[in-house]
């Protein structure tokens, strides 16, 4: 069992992250204290949320590509609202970017459902077009951390248990995504509808309706990180979170969420995100310009799939019987 | 006599351009076996999709204990008791044994608001342990599903089935990929359940199956009711008679061609998973036909023989000479050419037109510095093409366009127009009508007449004993037999391409 | 039941109706095209003045280069975003040799060697490893540019050789730009080489049915490396363009084109899905681009705003196919059910 765990990919990628991670304890032990790795992680939620969404739509042979667009647009709007309303109450706020957010993405997934056109165009589109929305809302301007509300700007802050809520969110994101893949019929429906859609028909999964769902999900969360984004960073403009959903892809990729569907834990995308977060946080203190960040995040992507390429390779059919034959499979 | 559980009335379905069902009545009864009988396509799998709901019928009505239902989704039909085993394996590969014989189904835990959300793994497994172990069938309910043979994978189809408190089994040839053995562990399976009085519904097309497990059969041809009545009342001349409304005697055109001087030599064929010391030889103007269940490697032998597969050792002699085959380019160049049974998939580019089939394994040869000759291609196309009758409108019609039968005649027209040396048919008249069959028949016949050396793989019996000079027979990757025309009969090739007894 | 048979049995015409070619998507996009240039013309006095509207082509023509191979790349069913990085990375190496003092065709020969050897890596590792492309390139997006970063970091270089401005600035005749003269050049090559050649006939077959294809003699990876290289050579003459126009060479130059150029060859009437589409489309798609950006330029309404409107059309151009055929197939099923 031990044996199985470690051979998992989630256990070989787990002792990659935890290697890196202390070794550069090793060159800077500051790096391994209790409260650099609380930071690291609440650096981090934000990509563990939406990569989680994410891999959803990824799980049923979609992409989402609109995720950085949605986060800059309900970003802004709450923003705004929160500038013209300040007395507005926080938890209306937050209903809020939940409910923007669900609303992009289920304008995504209703163009997947119900018209079945491939999701990476019509997430190219409605990427341009949140991106342009958020233009036209805010007519270009700025909202800067004084036009926001002290509570907007100080609630991700606030800390529990010497953790940022930031990252107290991405916890219960993190729990309530695991339990749902793994108990409940609706999690397991995103692994049947991605791994063998026909055969999911034929058991009764709606596949399109999946599909929503997935959008719908990933928006939802999209919309939930455009608060955090514009209230950590304390402001808003247009090109918030530009480029970013291909660093949301990247960590699903890492983690082990198979391009083509059905394949896919909630586990291995969070380590995959963490692997992004620690490298970043790690750079500067080895010492190596930050300028290397993005270069070693391209080269880890392309190793974690030609590595995921070779394991995963369809095994042949087994026809013979023989023994010696089977012998030589074993050692393969 | 009981009532019937579950009938059909009237019931028709419609597809653009088709009426794949057309008024037809089914019932089943229950404790009772009913097979189902037609030919391909006289509607069976549109009627199995339509009575699981995949598809909803345009018209009729489907009883289900003396109610009128309709379904809306599988999940309806599901609901009611109704289980089918595809003939496709529709399950997940990268799911466990467990799951995918519970999903869609899966067993919840008791208790405060769990009702939807918190599957029980362990009762899943345990109770997938149990069904497993009732069939025989020896795996973990743990492992994924990627890692099992075709055998094991058909035998979780069988355990989904059971999984639910099924009252109508559905049986879609479950026996097409089933070793001697598996097959007789089925059918004692069938036995049980029609003893716990679930009504069961077995389509299949071999005769001995109906004999020895059917109580009832019915008949379609065509999509259209033809008839039923109980088996101990019919026999298998009868039968084909409704199912073709032809005479049992089918004729194949088989002419007497002078066989030539070895043209193809194979030796000691091996592969590390699908099959082993292969050795053959074919003549000039000799027709060889392969025979083995599905699954027996004898697609993979002649795609081997085509270069698609890596790690094949052995050697390969054309003419007396050795040649080395790694890709479908060198086989071509060889003269050897395939035509495979996957024909939509494998065979030919749907979305490109006619003549742009036929010449696409030898653009180069048609091109002048790169650029094509477009009317070379047209000349070529309409040169095979109506030396084979395909029928179509224009050359530049796309192949998605025509029937099945005329897709394959443009395949083979393809392959044709490269003057080949041997010609591979897998499958070659799997789900074509009957007059295109006879046609390629023929055409074979005239193939050889010209010269050329004709391997045919195909599981249908009557097809290989009427056209073959020869019979190769295989079973597990291995060939296990080889018979001349004259000593070839049904039951020498059944018994030796399902495991029988090895005669030689 | 067999359609076919109804149909006369020997073909006598060879081909189809020429007028259904007048029903696809090409001309609907020459009609739009049209509409624009009567509507910029008479929205804005400035439109139709020659110079202008050569000015206007340079915001296209580097990214049109690009959607030319990358067109048949999606025809053949793979994608390569990382053409942008492409760019950078090709614009870096440049800079460097240049910055050692290399001459004018020193430095375009390395931009070219340095996209086709990216595009060369894409393919290997799609060919070599079976890996979707999508994935492959999303990988190599990051290292391509991320490798600029490494040499650059936040250095802008400057300091090119006499002469290589004329790439992107120069004129070959009258209001002709080399930029543009070199895109109708490559427009027509392409052309060519997509419908007239075998290499295009292959491009088409293996987008519609790799496995087929490779079953009818097709060296099908082989093809596609020659198509990654081939999208990675245009990504450095692009590159090329780019660098001489701006006069300078950072590790952020052309973010987020990979998206636009994707975009041009769908607006173009390219299935994202590959097996069709065509090079006449991709052609239109790029003019309709340039003057509708052009168009609102002199409306002074603002660049983003323009995205929107791409955003809208390329959904368009994918949903209303499906919405016709949807309504054509629940028209022919009452048909049918009339039968």
């Amino acid at each position: 069992m031990l044996k199985r765990l470690i051979y998992s990919r989630e256990g070989v990628l787990s002792i990659i992250v935890l290697t890196m991670f202390f070794g550069v304890g090793v060159i800077s032990p500051d790096f391994i204290s209790l409260s650099n790795s609380v930071s690291i992680f609440n650096d981090t939620s934000i990509l563990i949320m939406l990569a989680l969404g994410q891999m959803l739509v990824i799980l049923t042979r979609c992409i989402d590509l609109s995720v950085a667009a949605n986060v800059a647009f309900t970003g802004m709007f709450v923003a705004m609202v929160n500038q013209y309303f300040p007395e507005l109450h926080m938890a209306l706020l937050i209903f809020l970017s939940l409910f923007i957010g669900a609303l992009l993405g289920a304008i995504n997934g209703l163009f997947v459902w119900l018209l079945k056109v491939p999701s990476i165009v019509i997430t190219l589109g409605t990427m341009s077009i949140y991106r342009g929305a958020t233009f036209l809302l805010s007519d270009g301007a700025w909202v800067n951390s004084h036009q926001m509300s002290e509570s907007f700007i100080g609630l991700p802050r606030y800390e529990i248990l010497s953790m940022p809520v930031l990252g107290w969110m991405a916890v219960v994101t993190i729990v309530l995504f695991f339990w749902a893949m793994k108990f409940s019929v609706w999690g397991r429906n995103f692994y049947s509808a991605g791994g063998n859609p026909m055969a999911a028909f034929y058991s009764g999964v709606n596949v399109g309706k999946v599909q929503f769902y997935a959008f719908l999900v990933s928006g939802t969360l999209s919309g939930l990180c455009g608060y955090l984004w514009v209230s950590r960073f304390a402001v808003a403009y247009v090109d918030v979170a530009n480029g970013f959903e291909l660093q949301v892809i990247a960590a699903c990729v890492i983690g082990g969420v198979s391009i083509v569907g059905g394949l896919g834990t909630v586990v291995g995308c969070v380590i995959g995100a963490l692997f992004i977060g620690v490298v970043n946080n790690a750079l500067p203190i080895i010492g190596v310009s930050p300028f290397w960040q993005m270069a070693i995040s391209g080269l880890v992507i392309i190793i974690a799939v030609i590595a995921n390429a070779s394991s995963g390779k369809d095994k042949a059919r087994i026809i013979l019987r023989n023994p010696n034959a089977n012998d030589e499979i074993r050692a393969n | 006599m009981n009532s019937a559980i579950f009938s059909l009335k009237k019931v028709s379905k419609v597809f653009p351009g088709v009426k794949a069902l057309d008024g037809v009545d089914l019932h089943l009864y229950p404790g009772q076996v009913t097979a189902l009988i037609g030919e391909n396509g006289a509607g069976k799998s549109t009627l199995v999709k339509t009575m699981t709901g995949i598809y909803q019928p345009d018209g009729g009505e489907i009883i289900f204990n003396g109610k009128p239902v309709q379904f809306h989704s599988p999940h309806d039909s599901h609901a009611l008791g109704i289980t089918a085993i595809h003939q496709e394996t529709v399950l997940f590969d990268d799911l466990t044994v467990a799951e995918n014989i519970f999903l869609g189904n899966y067993p919840m835990k008791k208790g405060l608001m769990t009702k939807r959300f918190s599957i029980d793994w362990s009762a899943m497994e345990a109770k997938s342990q149990e069904i497993l172990s009732s069939i025989n069938a020896h795996m973990s309910p743990n492992q994924i599903l990627r890692e099992l043979s075709i055998g094991q994978k058909h035998m979780v189809g069988i355990a989904r089935a059971l999984s639910v408190d099924a009252k109508v089994v559905i049986l879609d040839e479950p026996t097409a990929a089933l070793s001697h053995h598996e097959i007789h562990e089925l059918y004692e399976l069938v036995n049980t359940l029609r003893d716990q009085g679930k009504a069961i519904l077995f389509i299949t097309h071999k005769f001995d199956e109906i004999f020895t497990l059917a109580d009832r059969y019915t008949v379609f041809r065509d999509g259209c009711y033809v008839g039923e009545g109980f088996i101990k009342d019919t026999n298998e001349a009868l039968l084909v008679e409704m199912m073709v409304a032809r005479s049992i005697e089918a004729t194949y055109p088989k002419k007497d061609v002078e066989i030539g001087e070895t043209l193809l030599e194979v030796s000691s064929l091996c592969h590390t998973t699908e099959f082993a010391d292969i050795s053959f030889s074919l003549k000039k103007g000799e027709i060889l036909g392969v025979y083995g269940l599905v699954g027996s490697g004898r697609t993979e032998v002649m795609q081997a023989l085509f270069g698609t597969t890596d790690h094949v050792t052995g050697s390969v002699k054309m003419n007396g000479k050795e040649v080395i085959i790694h890709s479908p380019k060198e086989a071509i160049d060889n003269g050897i050419v395939y035509v495979p049974e996957e024909r939509q998939k494998q065979g030919i580019v749907l979305e490109l037109p006619i003549y742009q089939n036929v010449s696409l394994p030898q653009m180069e040869r048609l091109a002048k510095h790169g650029q094509i000759d477009q009317e070379g291609e047209m000349a070529l196309a309409r040169q095979y093409c109506e030396r084979l009758q395909v029928k179509a409108s224009c050359w530049d019609e796309k192949v998605m366009n025509l029937s099945g039968g005329n897709q394959q005649k443009v395949v083979i027209a393809k392959w044709l127009a490269t003057n080949p040396k041997v010609i591979i048919l897998d499958e070659p008249t799997k789900g074509i009508d009957i007059g295109s069959k006879a046609a390629v028949h023929e055409f074979m016949s005239e193939l050889v007449d010209s010269g050329l050396a004709v391997i045919m793989v195909s599981s249908e019996l009557p097809e290989i004993l009427g056209m073959s000079d020869r019979i190769l027979v295989m079973n597990e990757g291995l060939i296990v037999g080889e018979l001349s025309r004259t000593d070839a009969t049904p039951e020498k090739v059944v018994s030796l391409a399902t495991g029988g007894s090895v005669t030689c | 039941m067999d359609t076919t048979i109804k149909k006369s049995a020997t073909p006598d015409s060879m081909f189809t109706s020429k007028l259904q070619g007048l029903l696809r998507w090409e001309s609907f996009l020459v009609l739009i095209v049209f509409l624009v240039c009567v509507m910029n013309s008479y929205l804005s006095p400035y439109f139709l003045d020659p110079w202008n509207l050569s000015d206007a082509t340079f915001n296209f023509t580097e990214k049109a280069l690009i959607a030319l191979p990358m067109a048949m790349l999606i025809i053949a069913k793979e994608i390569d975003i990382s053409v942008a990085a492409i760019i950078s990375l090709s614009s870096t190496l440049m800079g460097l040799v240049a910055q050692m003092g290399a001459p004018v065709y020193a430095v375009a020969f390395v931009g070219v060697l340095a996209g086709a050897a990216c595009g060369l890596f894409n393919g290997v590792l799609v060919t070599r490893f079976k890996i979707p492309s999508i994935v492959v390139t999303i990988g190599t997006m990051s290292l391509f540019r991320g490798i600029s970063y490494i040499l650059l970091g936040d250095q802008v270089v400057r300091d090119y050789p006499d002469g290589f401005e004329f790439f992107g600035q120069g004129y070959v005749y009258w209001v002709f730009s080399f930029e543009l003269v070199l895109f109708a050049f490559f427009a027509l090559v392409f052309y060519w080489l997509l419908h007239r050649t075998t290499f295009g006939r292959y491009t088409y077959a293996i987008g519609n049915n790799p496995t087929a294809s490779y079953y009818s003699g097709i060296k099908v990876d082989k093809h596609r490396l020659i198509l990654f290289t081939l999208v990675g050579v245009m990504s450095g003459v692009a590159s090329i363009l780019l660098t001489s126009r701006l006069g300078s060479t950072r590790p952020s130059i052309a973010m987020g084109w990979e998206l636009s150029i994707i975009t041009m060859v769908v607006l173009g009437g390219v299935s994202i899905l590959g097996g069709s589409g065509t090079i006449a489309g991709v052609v239109l798609a790029v003019i309709l681009m340039g003057l509708v950006t052009f168009g609102m330029g002199l409306l002074n309404i603002p660049g983003i705003v323009m995205t929107i409107i791409v955003g809208v059309m390329l959904i368009t151009v994918v949903s209303l196919p499906v919405l016709i055929t949807m309504y054509k197939t629940s028209l022919k099923r009452k048909e049918a059910k009339a039968l």
